[in-house]
Formats: C-alpha cells, structure tokens, sequence
C-alpha cells in the first residue's frame, strides 16, 4: 500500500477524530485530493473508522460527487436538466466535447477533465449552466464552453475561469462567483430588509412552549415541498425525555428549477442562523446540523464565516445572548450530489455516513432522527419565517399571504419567460398574476412545484399558489407554446430514474417501465391501451413507493394525462388494433436473415 | 347455446403449461362439456376457421413462425392469457438474449462441447422459421389481457381461470394458487 495514501486517509479520518458517521466528510476529501476513492482507500478508510470496506463502498458507490475510477483534477458538470436543454445545454455539451476532444463521461487522456453531465445545480435562471470543480459557470453558449476548454488547458485552475462577479454577496471574496441573485421581487418577510437579530432576543425572552405557540399561531407550515406545520412539528420533537435533540436545516434544495434557497443562502444567511436558533431553543437541542448540497459548495467559506462571526456575537455557542444553559452550535454538513437526500430522513442517514437510503417511518425524525435523537428537519426558508415570526408576532405574519395559507413565498421560476429569478411574493397569489411579473403571459404549461409536482395548462391559471390549490416549494418552470409536453415528461421521468436510490422495487423498475411507456407513445407507436396501461402503472408506483420521491415521480404522467390528454391522443398509432407496434418482424428477423443468407418467409403480417 | 371456443397454442415453450393443462385429470371431461377445443395441440387442428372466446398462449416468440401464430390467435380470440413464464417474460428460452445470434448458432451447432456435427453446417433449410434477434415474452409482439405466472401454472390455477373467464366472472385466485415458492 502506497505510504502517501496511507498517510492521508489517516490524517483525514483523525480531521473527524476518527468518527464513522462523518463518512462522508472523509470520502468526499479523498475524492478531492485524489480524484477518486479507490479500493485501497476504501480498504484504508474502513480500517480507520473502525467499518467494513463494504459501507465505505456503498457510500462511495452512491453519490454522484463520488467516483471509484479516477476523474480528472478538473470535472466539468454540465446541468442537463429540461431548463438548461431549453437554452441549448446540448450546443454547449457539443462544443465541450469537441473541445475536449471526448465524449460525456470521459477523461482526457492525460487525466486533467473530466466532462459530465448532472441534474439541476440550482442555476435554471441563468441556464445553461455548469460546475467546474466548486465554481459555478453560467449563461454557457458553445463560444463561451470552448473558451473555457481554451483556458483550462492553459491554467488548469477552474477559480481562474470567474469572470464577472454576481450581485450582492456573490462578489465577496468568500464568495467570489459569477452567480445573480436574479432577485425580482421582494417580499415583506425573508428579502425586504436585513436580519435584525431582534427575532432570537424575543425568543429567548419567552420560554420554548411559548415559542412553539407562536409559530403555531403563525400557522408556519413548511417551505421545503411538504407543507408540515413547523410549530406541530416542533412540539413533537420536543415532546419526549430525550436529553439531547437536534435541529437540521435542510439546504439540498434539489428539486429542479429550485433556486430560491441559493438566494436565501447568499443575502440572508443570518436570518436563516437565527430561524435556527430560535428553533434549538424551541426544541431543546444543542446541535444544529445545516445540510448544503454538493452544488452549492461554493458558498461554505462564507456561511462559516457568517457562522464564525455569529459565535463571536455571542449569538451562537455557549450561554447565547447571556442566557445561562443555552448552548447551541451549527456545523455544515456537506452534501456529495443525490436528489434523495433532500427527503428528510435520508438526509439523516447522509448527515449519519451511510448511503442517502430513506429511512422506515415510524419511527419519525422528531422521534428517532440523527443518531437516533429526536430531530426536527426544517427547510432554509422555513426557518426564516421563524425569525420574522418572532420579530413581528403572528398576526403580522398570518395577515400576509391568504385565509389558509399564512405568509410569503420564495418563487424560483425559469424556463420560456422575460425575467426568471426569484420572487418572495404573498401566498395565496393567482398563477396568472405570477406570470405577468415573470414575462410569461403565453405559456402552454406551467410545472408547479418541480418534477414531483403537477404540470398544468392555461385553463389553471387562474389558480392560486398556496398549500390548498397550486402547492410548491418554490420550482415554477415555464414552457412556451412551442415546446413539447411528452418530451418534458420524458425529461423528467429520465430524472427520477436516474436519482430513485433503488431500494424499492416500484420506484427503482417502475419509473423505467413508466419511461419506456412514454418513449413508445413519443415513438407514435402507443395504442389506446398502452395510454391506460401508463395511467395504472402510475397509480401502482405511486401507490406502492416506500419514500416520497417514488410517490411523487407518477406526478409528470398524471398531470399531464390529465391536463393534457390532448398530447398523448395525437400521437397515439392509426395501425391494427390487437399488435403491438414497435414491435417490428423485418427488424427483428434482420440478424437471421443475413447470418442465413435468405430472407424471410413470413415477413408479410 | 353454442359452446365457446378455445383454442392453444406452444410458441417457444417445452409443453410443460400444455401438460399442466392435462393434469386438471378426470375433470378435462367436465371441460370438453363446458368448450369446444379448436385450433390447439391437444387435438391437432392446424388453422383458425372459427373465432374464439379465449386463446391460451404457451411460450414466448423466438421466430418468426411463433410471430406469425400469436398474431393469428390475436386476431381469432376475443382473449389472450399468456400462460406460464416463458408467454409472460421469455423464460429459459431468453436466456440467449444475453449471447449475440451468430454466437447462439455457433455454439448450438458448432462449437458446443457436446455437439456431432460431421457437416460443420448450421442448418438453413428455407423451411426453417428465421430466428428472432432475441427472444419476446408475448406482450411485446401483441396485446395479452391476462398472465397466469408459473412453471407451469399448476393444474388448479389453469381450471379456476378458465373457469371464470368462461363464465365470464372475475378471475380471483386464491393465495395457494399463484404462490411460487
Ligand atoms: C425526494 C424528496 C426530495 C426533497 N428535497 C427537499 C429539498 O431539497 N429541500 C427541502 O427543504 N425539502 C425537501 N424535501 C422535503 C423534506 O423531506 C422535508 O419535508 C422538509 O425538509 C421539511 O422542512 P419544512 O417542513 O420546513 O418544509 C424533499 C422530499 C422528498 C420526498
Ligand atoms: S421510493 Fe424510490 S427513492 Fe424512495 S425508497 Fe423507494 S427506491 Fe428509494
Ligand atoms: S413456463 Fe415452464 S412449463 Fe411452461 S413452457 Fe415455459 S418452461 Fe415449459
Ligand atoms: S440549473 Fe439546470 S435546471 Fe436548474
């Protein structure tokens, strides 16, 4: 075994002081420091942590951020989500390849890139766009990817190819990205003013059942897609004799075409720390856990510098704002690239340094969460909400937004409109209202909510965006009268077949049957059938998935078989009722035939 | 009334489902009361000139002659159930689908380690069906509207499905019947 190898695992394991749930903070710096995690490292890795070879394995094995081959020093990861392929990711993928003189999923020869493509980085407003190593390339044409080629090869340093700095925070130098804010509208709860720091002295002015009564009285429900009231959630995870607790923000946001959270992230990071705070204190917990995901590693210096600043404010670590027995502190967990880690539970078992594998429920979270102490997961705008919640009271809250659905919303929208970008606008708004401010008034169909969500068409847009009618966590994708509805469904079930983490069978097989379904009728080969074939094989997976992600991925074929059934019956095939055909005799029989040298006696049907 | 028909067929099956068929025993009496058998193996009638209330598929499609044969059945029979693993996903016989054609026939009439075959020719009579690329459970060539599973599908489940199809109930088999294992 080579000594160097040795020498770093053994370094890097004592960095985490040897603690096996922290897997992921050592592999994914193997990963950076060797460009792979190689057998020998993960023999050396298992040795050190006290595991079996096998769990670094399966670790290393799932995240897309992970590789066992070697990559280059240089990965470029182009985001081919439908967004990106709108704006032409495919030119750009061209322009890459020749460039680089190899196909997606290749290394140079000399081992210095590494090109491949990934799901949505969270940059569909300024798509296409693309990692290179941590730096975030965007607004990509096929001149702008050859230059990058161009210059790599001259520097081979991907912090060199930052160009013109973003707005705001963007341009820190802890930052130092080309990102936009792309901030449209901003709303009185999470972008119209700075954190004040007002929200936790109130908190803390009170005790947590008042806390928690407050939030509840808000009628705070969750940001990130699900919609849980926050405050039920928190009596929960504080109910229970449990000595320790733990509170997680969910930052993976890997729903497609959400970017709202990146936002937040970059201009308001002190206000999500506080939301927090107020949280631990709520819930009784003195870790808190924020979970970035592998895209937006960008932004970790800064957070932990904005972390760093906040413990010597005094409004993180021991005894915050004075008050004696409140010891709180917040680590950064990074993500290493899986859409499924965004589910609750298999978050957990990320932050625990296993596989992103969902969990059994019960038991939940606020139960049996992190480590096996009760948890509370909330999403990064959530936990902004809490802040001005406390700083203002409830009813300023509840009197923004609608009857049911108290509040502002972050809205990340892109796609075919004048101005995409992010919007914090009251709950409870029409869609059409949404798209005259967006530039988007002829529009075919809108995607509420992402992939998981439900796509829906012009006769719908008078509907509202709130937790009753149009629900989301923030991804509003906009297509325009001439894009295609069966390919964008195709898209998106090619997404979920790629991120489904395989342990249940309806989810891990059925969105490949779901997608080969839909292939067949794009082909024009589908029958009447294979249309109510597709509507029950939806309904199974649905039905029948252990983990929101199976139960939600059916959502594209069923709101569009129901929204735009049009589409499917246009295509469907004129042929024999009774064949099934895409199945083709000639080709078929074509191999025998030439291995035999004769042709078919039974070509005609 | 006249009595519906049925009729069978072996596609690229070992007739183990048709033998399965014949193990209902004392009760194939009951069953001829019941239907008339037309085009079917069991008493060799060659060609559909009659259209059929069910068509009981073995096997799935290696050739073009087994292409040929189920679209007939689909176009003769009001129902197709596939029966048996190999109608419903190939089964033994898709086993090649993992080896290309060429090397298949190789190996089958050339190089295979049990294989006599003085003339070192693999058979090409023009009477000899053309193979398919690979082989295809019958859902992949024509509409099937019911899967009995099994290999074979015991006697019991082929009687109690054939029963109800025939009376037209709804077919609801108990645990025991469609356990495998
Ligand atoms: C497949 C899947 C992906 C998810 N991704 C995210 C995500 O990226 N960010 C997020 O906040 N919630 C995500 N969720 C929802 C979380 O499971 C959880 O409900 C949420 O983080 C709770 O926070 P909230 O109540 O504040 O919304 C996802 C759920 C599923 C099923
Ligand atoms: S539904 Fe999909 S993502 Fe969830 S556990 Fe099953 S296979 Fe995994
Ligand atoms: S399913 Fe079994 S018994 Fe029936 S044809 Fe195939 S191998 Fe023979
Ligand atoms: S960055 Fe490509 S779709 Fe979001």
């Amino acid at each position: 075994m080579s000594e160097t190898l040795k020498e770093t695992v053994g370094e890097v394991c004592r960095s985490v002081e040897f603690d096996r749930s922290r897997m992921i903070d050592v592999v994914r710096e193997v990963q950076k420091r060797y460009g792979n995690v190689s057998g020998e490292a993960m023999e050396l890795i298992a040795r050190e942590l006290k595991t079996h070879r096998v769990e670094v394995e399966s670790v290393v094995s799932f995240y897309a951020f992970l590789s066992e081959m070697r990559q280059g020093k240089v990965v470029i990861r182009l985001c081919n989500d439908v967004i990106d392929r709108m704006h032409g990711a495919d030119r750009v993928l061209a322009a890459f390849e020749e460039e680089l003189g190899i196909r997606v999923g290749e290394t140079t020869p000399d081992g210095e890139i590494t090109l491949t493509t990934t799901a949505c980085i969270g940059m569909s407003d300024q798509a296409p766009a693309a990692l290179i190593n941590d730096v975030v390339v965007n607004h990509l044409s096929s001149d702008l990817a050859r230059e990058i080629v161009w210059e790599l090869k001259q520097h081979g340093n991907p912090a060199l190819l930052v160009k013109n700095l973003g707005d705001g925070n963007n341009a820190s130098e802890l930052v130092s990205a080309m990102v936009k804010n792309n901030i449209r509208h901003r709303g009185a709860v999470i972008l119209s003013r700075a954190a004040t720091g007002q929200g936790l002295e109130t908190a803390l002015a009170m005790t947590p059942a008042e806390v928690i009564r407050n939030v509840k009285t808000a009628r705070l429900r969750g940001r990130g897609g699900a919609g849980f009231p926050t405050g039920m959630k928190w009596e929960f995870t504080r109910a229970g004799s449990a000595a320790e607790r733990v509170i997680v923000c969910n930052a993976d946001e890997g729903e497609p075409g959400t970017f709202k959270d990146r936002v937040i992230l970059t201009e308001c990071p002190d206000l999500m720390f506080e939301g927090m705070t107020i949280g631990a204190y709520a819930i009784g917990a003195s870790l808190g856990i924020v979970y970035l995901r592998a895209e937006y590693a960008y932004l970790k210096r800064f957070l932990e510098s904005v972390l760093d600043r906040r413990r010597s404010e005094g409004v993180l670590g021991r005894g915050i704002c004075g008050l004696e027995g409140f010891d709180f502190d917040i680590r950064i967990q990074m993500g290493a690239g899986a859409y499924i880690c965004g589910e609750e539970t298999a978050l957990l078992s990320s932050c625990e340094g296993v596989r992103g594998d969902p969990k059994n429920r019960p038991p939940f979270p606020a139960q049996k969460g992190y480590l096996g102490l009760p948890t509370s997961v909330n999403n990064v705008e959530t936990l902004c909400c809490v802040a001005r919640i406390m700083e203002h009271g409830p009813g300023w809250f509840t009197a923004l937004g609608s009857e049911q659905s108290a509040g502002t919303k972050l809205l990340s929208i892109s796609g075919d409109c004048k101005r995409s970008g992010v919007y914090e606008l009251p709950l409870g708004i029409p869609l059409r209202e949404l798209l005259k401010l967006a530039g988007a008034e002829d529009a075919q169909a809108i995607q509420v909510g992402g992939p998981s969500g439900q796509m829906v068409g012009p006769d719908a847009f008078d509907r509202t965006i709130c937790y009753d009618d149009l629900s989301t966590g923030g991804s509003i994708m906009v297509f325009g009268p001439k894009r295609k509805i069966l390919e964008v469904v195709d898209a998106f079930l090619e997404f979920f077949v790629e991120e489904s983490c395989g342990y249940c069978t309806p989810c891990r097989v059925g969105n490949v049957l779901l997608k080969k379904a839909v292939a067949k009728l794009i082909s024009g080969k589908g029958s009447q059938k294979d249309l109510a074939y597709l509507q029950s094989l939806a309904e199974t997976v649905k039905k029948t998935s252990r983990c929101g992600l199976g139960q939600t991925s059916p959502n594209p074929v069923l709101s569009t078989l129901e929204n735009f059934r049009s589409v499917y019956e246009e295509v469907l095939v004129a042929g024999e009722a009774g064949l099934q055909h895409d199945f083709e005799l000639s080709r078929a029989v074509s191999q025998a035939a030439r291995i035999a040298g004769r042709t078919s006696a039974h070509l005609h049907p | 009334m006249e009595k519906p028909r049925i009729a069978t067929t072996s596609l690229a099956g070992c007739f183990g489902c048709h033998m399965s068929l014949l193990d209902i025993d004392a009760r194939i009496l009951d069953l001829a009361e019941l239907v008339e058998f037309h085009k079917s193996p069991i008493n060799d009638i060659k060609a559909f000139d009659q259209h059929c209330a069910v068509g009981l598929i073995e096997g799935g499609c290696c050739n073009e002659e087994n292409v040929k044969v189920l679209r007939e059945f689909r176009r003769n029979c009001d129902i197709l159930v596939s029966v048996g693993d190999c109608a419903i996903m190939g089964g033994i016989p898709a086993m090649r689908n993992l080896v290309p054609l060429e090397e298949c026939l190789q190996e089958a009439y050339l190089n295979g380690p049990t294989v006599f075959n003085p003339s070192k020719r693999i058979p090409n009579d023009p009477e000899i069906p053309l193979l398919l690329e690979k082989v295809y459970p019958c859902h992949e060539v024509v509409e099937i509207d019911y899967h009995l599973p099994g290999c074979p599908p015991p006697a019991d489940t082929l009687w109690e499905a054939l029963g109800a199809l025939l009376k037209g109930n709804p077919i609801e088999l108990s645990y025991e019947l469609i356990k495998y294992d």
